[in-house]
């Protein structure tokens, strides 16, 4: 194999990536100071969760002081997916060696598509090359949290509504998600249960009967959405 | 801080633990077949989170008092708009930000 071809083409590979991660880790990170989180919670979070949505999310959990156990569903719930980034990933990792732990645990959104569907030139070694942008986009994401963490505690600038990054991520997933797929029942589901529970129950309680109501509907609705999973 | 560092560290590690079990979970015990209902609800729950988000984004907004969620209806309807037209993550997110960050700080 031809490593510094590899690393090459891992770059290049990683570079979308690249502005997304610092741009999108800056805003957790200005975020998890405005909390009151120095820069080494930004590492921390970065290193061992690895999840952008996740840690927008954690960040308002911690500002909010929840239960471990509320903490633990939402952190289920936000990130059921990547049970079947695993289930996919199966087969493909099945050659990996010690690395594979690491690779699994780095099996974000951006790393999964790009491993996913990177047609690999002649001389470009594949083991090496899923490895060497896994660390690449996680070196990123570290540094864009830290970056932001720190800039958000350093420069001294009205930040009032810089949280609305949150809601403007979560907005741009909605729509990248409906714009998949025909079936708009699930997007449909979460939204108005969500919704009735926050109007019915307040803000403090809402989140986990609307976690559990939103289960118990899509296990009802299973016959009219059979067909999603044929699909994909 | 709202929690003093222990219980920081608790609850970051507990969304840890959990955010990678269910990257490893597959590797461990679906090797062989996933079990349907498993596949199914994976296949549609993210879209259903996507929405519980957007709304538990919204949580603190009350259209009674304040602003009436104004700079938020605004904000939102910029994003969407936005992201429907040019398709642009970063773009989206950046300009609905300012756009209510401005709104907040100058407007309401």
């Amino acid at each position: 194999m031809n490593l510094h071809k590899t690393l090459r083409y891992a770059f290049r590979q990683s570079l979308p990536v690249l502005a997304g991660y610092t741009v999108l880790g800056m805003g957790f990170g200005v975020l998890l100071r405005q909390a009151g989180y120095e820069w080494w919670w930004a590492v921390l979070m970065s290193v061992t969760m690895f999840s952008g949505s996740m840690q927008y999310v954690a960040v308002d959990l911690l500002a909010t002081g929840v239960s471990v156990v509320t903490a633990a569903i939402m952190a289920l719930m936000v990130n059921i997916r990547y049970l079947f980034y695993g289930v996919s990933m199966l087969e493909r990792y099945r050659d990996a060696g010690p690395e594979k732990p690491y690779l699994i645990a780095a099996l974000t959104d951006e790393n999964y598509s790009i491993i996913c569907s990177a047609e690999l030139p002649e001389g470009v070694n594949e083991r090496c090359f899923r490895l060497a942008l896994c660390l690449m986009t996680h070196c990123y994401w570290i540094f864009g949290s830290v970056l932001g963490d720190i800039l958000g505690g350093a420069i001294n600038f009205n930040s009032a509504g810089i949280e609305f990054s949150m809601t403007a991520l979560f907005v741009v997933l909605f729509i990248d998600q409906w714009q998949k797929t025909k079936q708009h029942l699930p997007a449909v589901t979460g939204v108005v249960i969500t919704a009735v529970c926050l109007v019915v129950l307040g803000p403090t309680g809402f989140l986990i009967p609307s976690m559990i109501a939103i289960t118990i509907a899509l296990f009802a609705e299973r016959r009219w959405l059979e067909d999603m999973v044929h699909d994909a | 801080m709202m929690l003093d560092w222990k219980q920081s560290l608790v609850l970051t590690v507990v969304m840890a633990v959990v955010t990678m079990g269910l990257r490893f979970l597959p590797f461990a015990v679906f090797r062989k077949k996933t079990p349907k209902a498993v596949l199914y609800f994976g296949q549609v729950l993210p879209y259903a989170v996507m929405g519980m988000l957007v709304v538990y984004c919204l949580k603190d907004v009350s259209v009674m008092h304040g602003s009436h969620g104004i700079p938020e209806a605004i904000s939102i309807a910029l994003v969407a708009g936005l992201h429907i037209w040019k398709k642009n993550t970063l773009l989206s997110m950046v300009a609905g930000t300012l756009c209510y960050m401005v709104l907040v700080q100058f407007v309401f």
